[in-house]
This record gives C-alpha cells, sequence and structure tokens, in this order.
C-alpha cells in the first residue's frame, strides 16, 4: 500500500526566531539531540513507515541540509527505485521562480509526483522533532473516505493561539479552521502533518496557483479554502505521541534538555523506531576520573574532565577541567578549557572557548536589539567562535557566528549581541 | 602507486576461548565499539587502498555481518573494493579449507592476477595498531627492497623474531632459546608484508606446492636470494589473540590519554560499523569516572576504570569497576562487578557480585545470566 505514497518534506524555511543558529543554515538542517538534525526525524518516520518515495523542497541556504542528506544513504534512502530527491526552486519555461509558499513548492513540483503516479501525497515539515507512524493516518484517510487529513494535537488553551486550529464535529470532520488566531475557538491545533488524496491536491494547487491574491501556503490558503468553499471533506487525525515544533531558541534548548530526563517524552532508544542520521565516525566518549556528570547525554567521540550537569554534549566536545556546564547544549566538536563557567548556554559547532570564560553571568536584561529572539536568560553562541581566557558573557546575549578573539574586551553585558568585524 | 590490501582474518585465536567459541578472532570486540579488524582495515583504506581482500576462515559469520559490504569504509565500490576470500572444496584436493596463510593467497590466485596493482599489503585482522603506510610504502621503494616487513620491539616471549643486519633481515626464528644473538639486532614481525605482486605470485607458485603454507617460511627460505627489509614501528602494538589477560589489558589501556591519542586521532579515523543509536545518557543517580562509554547506553550505576560498549544498561546501585561491558548487557540493581569481562548480551542479575583479577578476569560468556 504505501507504494503508491509520496512524502514531500517542506524543509525551504529559515526560522529566523532561532535567531544566529539559522543565520548560516535552514531550520531542518540544525543539530538536535546530540547527534542528529532536525530533518532526520521526519526523514526516519518516513522510512520506518515504509515510505521511501521522498521529495525535500529546499530554498534557504540549503547546502548544510544536502551535504547532511546526500544520496539518502544513511536512511537507506539510496534506491533504484524511488529513494530522496532534493527539490530546490528551479527555472522552467514560465511560470517557475523561487517558492513563494508551502503550496506553491509542492505546486511547482507537480511532475516531480505524477511521476509516481500515486494515490496518496504526504505533506510534511523538515522543522519538528517527532516520533510517527504514517500509516496510522493513511489508515484513518481511507477508513474516513476523506479527500484530505491533517493530524492536530490538543494543546494548552493559552498556547492556542500560536497554531493553526481545527473546530471538527463528532466524525473528526473539520468544519472551521482558524489560521493563528487571537480569539481561537478551538484547542485542536495542526502539526503541519497532511494527507492528501494526489488527484484532489493536485486541482486545488492548480486552482491556488492561479488566484493572484493567495499566498500559496497550506495553513493559510489551501485549507481555508478548501473548508470555505465545501469543495472537499477534510478530517482531523488526533496525534497522541510526542510532537515539539523547536521554533524558538527557548522551545530548542527546552526539547534537547528534555532528553536527559529519566524518561523523555521522545524516545531515542526504541529499537523498533530508530532515527537515523550522518554522523562522523568518532571513537566512544571518555569520561576522566575527575569527571562529574549527572543527567547528561554525553555523545560519543566527547572528552570531559570538567563537571556536566543537566546538558547535552554533541560529538567530539572537549571539556576541560575544573569547568562546570550547566543546563546548557553544546554542539559537535566544540573545545571548552579549563575552570570556564557555563550555565544556560546553546553554543553552536566547533566554537572555541578559553579558560575561565563565564557564560550566563550577572544581572537578567532583555536583549537591546532583538528581545523576541534571545530571552530567557539564555547564551547563545555561533559556530566558530572563538572566545579568549577569562571574559564574562551576561544572559540574554547573542555571540554571532565567526566572532573572533579580538572583539572581546573583557565583559559582553546582558542584553548585548556580538558581530563578527566584517559583518 | 596503486596497493592490494590482503587482511589475513581466518584465525581460530584458541587462547581467547569462550570469546572466539562464537567469532573469528578479527571480529573480537575492542574499545566501545570496534572489531578488531577495524584497525587493520582502517589503516589500509587510510592508506588510500581501494581494494582489499579479506581471508576468512574460521567462525566467519559476525565478521561478515560486521563488514557487509564495506560501505563503513568506502569499500562498496563499482572498481576494486571490498572480497571476500573463503575456503572452498577443489577437485584435486580432498580437504577443505586454507593450510595456511601462503596457501590461502595461494589458493586465492585469482585476485592477484586480476586488477592492476603493482604491490600487495598483507596485514593480519588480530592486531591493534595505528599506522600510516604510506611512510612503509616510501621506505620500501627508498630501499629498493623486495619484500619490507612491519617489525616491532623484540620481547623474551616472541614466537615471530626476526635478526638484522642494517635494516636487512638475515633470519627468522620460532623463538630465541636455541641460538645466541646480540639482542640489539633482534625485532619481532608485527605481521605485515608489503611486497610486488608479481614477485608475490612467483614466490607461491614455487613455494606452496613444495609444502610451504605460512608466509613465513616462503619469507625465510628466500632471506638470502632476496632483499628482505624491516620497517620498524615503535608505537602501540598488540596481538589480541595471545591470552584473555592481554586481551582485558588492552582493552583498558585505551583509558590512558596517550593511547586513545595515538589510536583514535593520529593518522585518519577508526571506521566500524554504525548503528545509529542515541548517546550515551548518564542519569541523575550515574557515576562514570576514568571510562569509556559508547552510543546507546544509559548509566544510572557507577562505573570505574572500564569500558562500556554499545546498548548496555547500567542499573541504579550497580558497581561496574576494571572491567569490560560489551553490546546489549544489562547489569541490574546492585550488582557488583570487579576485573570481569562480560560478552555480548550478557545479564547480571540484581544484588549478584562477581570479581576476577587482573591477570585472571572473570568471563561472562555470551547471552550469560548469572
Amino acid at each position: 500500500m504505501t507504494k503508491n505514497v509520496v512524502a514531500m518534506i517542506l524543509a525551504g524555511g529559515q526560522g529566523t526566531r532561532l535567531g544566529l543558529l539559522t543565520d548560516e543554515i535552514a531550520k531542518p538542517a540544525v543539530p538536535f539531540g546530540g547527534k542528529y538534525r532536525i530533518i532526520d526525524f521526519t526523514l526516519s518516520n518516513c522510512v520506518n513507515s515504509d515510505i521511501f518515495n521522498v521529495g525535500i523542497l529546499t530554498q534557504y541556504r540549503p547546502h548544510a541540509l544536502s551535504k547532511h542528506i546526500g544520496i539518502g544513504r544513511h536512511w537507506d534512502l539510496d534506491r533504484k527505485d524511488g529513494g530522496v530527491v532534493m527539490l530546490p526552486p528551479f527555472q522552467g519555461r514560465s511560470d517557475a521562480d523561487w517558492y513563494s509558499g508551502t503550496a506553491n513548492a509542492v505546486y511547482q513540483n507537480i511532475d516531480f509526483i505524477d511521476s509516481f503516479n500515486p494515490e496518496i501525497v504526504l505533506v510534511l515539515s523538515g522543522d519538528h522533532i517527532y516520533a510517527m507512524d504514517y500509516n496510522e493516518i493513511i489508515d484513518f484517510h481511507f477508513s474516513k473516505i476523506a479527500d484530505g487529513t491533517i493530524a492536530c494535537m490538543r494543546v494548552p488553551m493559552s498556547e492556542a493561539s500560536r497554531f493553526g486550529l481545527m473546530i471538527a464535529n463528532f466524525e473528526g470532520r473539520i468544519m472551521e479552521f482558524q489560521e493563528k488566531p487571537q480569539q481561537p475557538k478551538s484547542n485542536l491545533a495542526s502539526l503541519g502533518i497532511y494527507v492528501f488524496n494526489w488527484s484532489f491536491l493536485k486541482v486545488k494547487l492548480i486552482e491556488d496557483a492561479r488566484d493572484p491574491n493567495s499566498a500559496h501556503d497550506f495553513g493559510k490558503n489551501i485549507i481555508p479554502r478548501i473548508i470555505s468553499d465545501n469543495s472537499g471533506q477534510l478530517y482531523a487525525f488526533n496525534f497522541e505521541g510526542y510532537w515539539r515544533d523547536v521554533g524558538t531558541l527557548q522551545a530548542y534548548w527546552e526539547s534537547n534538555l528534555e532528553l536527559t530526563r529519566p524518561v523523555p517524552g521522545l524516545n531515542l532508544h526504541e529499537p523498533t523506531w530508530r532515527f537515523y542520521t550522518h554522523t562522523e565516525e568518532y571513537p566512544p566518549a571518555y569520561f576522566s576520573p575527575e569527571a562529574k556528570i549527572r543527567s547528561s547525554l554525553i555523545s560519543e567521540g566527547c572528552e570531559v574532565y570538567g563537571t556536566v550537569e543537566n546538558s547535552l554534549l554533541f560529538q567530539g566536545v572537549h571539556i576541560g577541567e575544573g569547568s562546570i556546564i550547566r543546563d546548557s547544549v553544546v554542539m559537535t566538536n566544540c573545545i571548552i578549557g579549563e575552570h570556564c563557567t557555563i550555565e544556560k548556554a546553546i553554543i553552536s559547532e566547533r566554537t572555541i572557548i578559553g579558560n575561565s570564560v563565564q557564560l550566563g553571568f550577572g544581572e537578567e536584561k532583555p536583549n537591546k536589539v532583538s528581545p523576541e529572539i534571545y530571552n530567557g536568560g539564555l547564551v547563545i553562541v555561533g559556530s566558530d567562535v572563538k572566545i579568549p581566557d577569562n571574559v564574562l558573557v551576561g544572559k540574554n546575549t547573542a555571540i554571532w557566528n565567526h566572532v573572533g578573539e579580538k572583539q572581546f574586551e573583557g565583559e559582553v553585558p546582558s542584553g548585548e549581541i556580538l558581530y563578527p568585524e566584517e559583518r | 602507486m596503486k596497493v592490494l590490501g590482503l587482511v589475513l582474518a581466518g584465525g581460530r585465536g584458541a587462547n581467547l576461548r569462550p570469546f572466539t567459541d562464537i567469532r573469528a578472532s578479527a571480529a573480537l570486540p575492542i574499545f566501545g565499539k570496534y572489531r578488531a579488524i577495524d584497525f587493520t582495515l582502517s589503516n589500509m583504506v587510510n592508506a588510500g587502498i581501494s581494494k582489499v581482500g579479506i581471508i576468512t576462515q574460521y567462525s566467519p559469520r559476525s565478521l561478515m555481518d560486521h563488514i557487509g559490504s564495506g560501505k563503513e569504509w568506502d569499500l562498496d565500490r563499482k572498481q576494486g573494493g571490498l572480497f571476500f576470500l573463503q575456503p572452498f572444496f577443489r577437485l584435486s584436493s580432498e580437504t577443505i579449507g586454507y593450510k595456511g596463510t601462503a596457501d590461502a593467497i595461494f589458493q586465492n590466485m585469482t585476485i592477484l592476477k586480476r586488477g592492476n596493482e603493482d604491490f600487495v599489503l598483507i596485514g593480519s585482522g588480530d592486531h591493534i595498531y595505528k599506522m600510516d603506510f604510506q611512510r612503509l610504502f616510501r621506505a620500501h621503494i627508498n630501499n629498493g627492497a623486495d619484500i619490507t616487513v612491519l617489525t616491532i620491539p623484540f620481547s623474551k616471549s616472541s614466537k615471530e623474531v626476526i635478526s638484522c643486519n642494517a635494516g636487512r633481515v638475515t633470519g627468522w626464528y620460532k623463538d630465541t632459546k636455541s641460538f645466541d644473538i646480540n639482542e640489539e639486532e633482534l625485532r619481532e614481525s608485527a605481521g605485515v608484508y608489503f611486497i610486488n605482486k608479481f614477485l608475490l605470485r612467483e614466490l607461491l607458485f614455487s613455494c606452496v606446492p613444495e609444502g610451504k603454507d605460512n608466509l613465513v617460511e616462503v619469507i625465510s627460505a628466500n632471506l638470502s636470494s632476496l632483499k628482505v627489509m624491516e620497517y620498524r614501528f615503535e608505537g602501540f602494538w598488540r596481538n589480541l589473540t595471545a591470552d584473555v589477560a592481554i586481551y582485558f589489558k588492552t582493552n583498558l589501556d585505551i583509558l590512558n590519554h596517550k593511547i586513545r591519542e595515538e589510536l583514535f586521532y593520529k593518522h585518519g579515523k577508526i571506521y566500524t560499523k554504525l548503528k545509529d543509536l542515541p548517546p550515551p545518557k548518564v542519569t541523575t543517580t550515574g557515576r562514570v569516572t576514568n571510562a569509556l562509554v559508547s552510543d546507546g547506553s544509559i548509566i544510572s550505576g557507577s562505573v570505574i576504570n572500564s569500558v562500556v560498549f554499545k546498548n548496555v544498561r547500567i542499573l541504579a546501585g550497580a558497581v561496574i569497576e576494571n572491567s569490560i561491558i560489551m553490546e546489549d548487557c544489562v547489569i541490574e540493581e546492585g550488582a557488583r562487578l570487579e576485573n570481569v569481562i562480560m560478552d555480548k548480551n550478557s545479564r547480571i542479575r540484581s544484588g549478584r557480585k562477581l570479581s576476577g583479577s587482573p591477570e585472571n578476569p572473570a568471563v561472562v560468556e555470551k547471552s550469560g545470566v548469572i
């Protein structure tokens, strides 16, 4: 049955609320959980659901993503029949251009989908962390004889206005749809996972493409229009497993640290639902006689000589003697010197921190430039940063990618953003 | 220079029972996530070798499962790549199997006849060391050697003793009892040979039918007619199949910073089969000091001076000291282990105590329950 399913993964978004983490890479390529990247979860869900025809729609800074996925061999997607295809925007005879919205991205690749002659198209987002067997939603879709099915989850009413909301009848048929409303009428939130009959969706995409007033977006245009025209039957599939949108730095930080809890919501150890990724080969993690580790994930290739509490270290991280890492996420190949204190920080890849550096120091003050992005008392350090010895960095701060040693003058007070020279 | 790699991986490893009851010695687990053969294979691949034959004989299942298509070593290729050379029935002989290392290559002469390689590098799947073979290749050319043998410092217990004169190998002995030579001239063979492919073919055709079934016999019979040179290796080198105590000690050697540096970070990486397990986790009750921990493991107990392989569960209150815990093992609450090697998939029931000594470690067999 799954032979005639095509999965289209939307991976073109920048994810601006992740601040400097997505300055150089697309959000689906942002590292997560010690060795993965965000898109690994959606891709692994596809493979574990026996869906092997996968298109990845890329647009914003796709290089890291393309390199990560390659020919899909780490997901067993290097296949003779089907497999994974990267679908960047392209120049066609006429109407092709940059992808102007999620629906437009799928619309421009109608030929690609048609080549499989599928019965079902699964529209997925490469931005979310979740474990889901798509066969369940597809079975539900067939059982309702639906034209489209949207995966939904109950969310706290206070957060409902951040989501696209469904108002469904007793059967699960969607009667009304609200996209990020001020006054939510429901708390049944769309997870950005859509199942459509291809023949139905194709017509809707072509109609939408002809509408000059449309933003060509699934949540804003396609779904509301189907409901308002009553031109198809849409059903809400209630998903009860683990699902997170790591759209903000705060949510990203929390979801990562959640993995260090005794029984996390997302079980990375489940042998029947493994998450695959493309990583470098590293030797096992080494813990020195002085190391004190508590409630943490320490990935392979790490060498820990200091104290790590309630934190997540990615592969190849080196923590010097006497350093204390608390409530932090430290990404691949970072080197942290001796006698540092690092609290509530996200440190991006390949950053080198000297001795006696303190991150997360002093009073909390709102960020001066982008308080909506850099908040929650977090310290965000970019990739390839070099922090010299004895530097103090305050809270709600950001140190941009590639900031060099010379740009530090003793202290970065709370609420500051430090940019590299050539910017 | 094009080089064909041959890895001798058929060894029985009789001194390493019970670990070799179920696997070839080249498939012995080591350092938390590797198998013995990974070292020789990665050394070869890191030196630019893209065609490797693995000669198997004894119990190859786990070895073949580990290596698969050679994908992790970039040996799943259209040109060259990986070849398993297994023993087979021949019409001309009643016995199946290889009589020795030379016979094994002789019976697989096809791999020497085909291909455009000029040289052959022969190594053993049982040896743990990290080196840049390119330097050995260069020394071979610069010396104008016919055969280059990798040598390590001599020890009294050595069974592959070589006497050398100004870099040239002059004699090859099984032990040092029967003669009296200045010890400064003695070295030990590390079981790695570099030789011109066409010369190897000629030597095999002339020696194997005469009953010289091992490479050592073939080479030592020609020491006077051929220029056999030594290439000195002074780094970390271990033969895993010596005995259980050495296997145990070698595994723990990796806790030494210098040895880790040499084996893992010099001259390229060591590649192994990937399993995509999540990162190791230490819970609130866990304590890990001076230990190596691999992917997929969850530590809730105490681990001291030990090597923990993949997907191991050490439950709260368990204490592991000076031990090797292999893949998929479970150590239940309150169990205590000291100087123990636990083979794969074994389990220690809660509250049990097990201890050995560094010279004679206690062993839990594969899938055993104590």
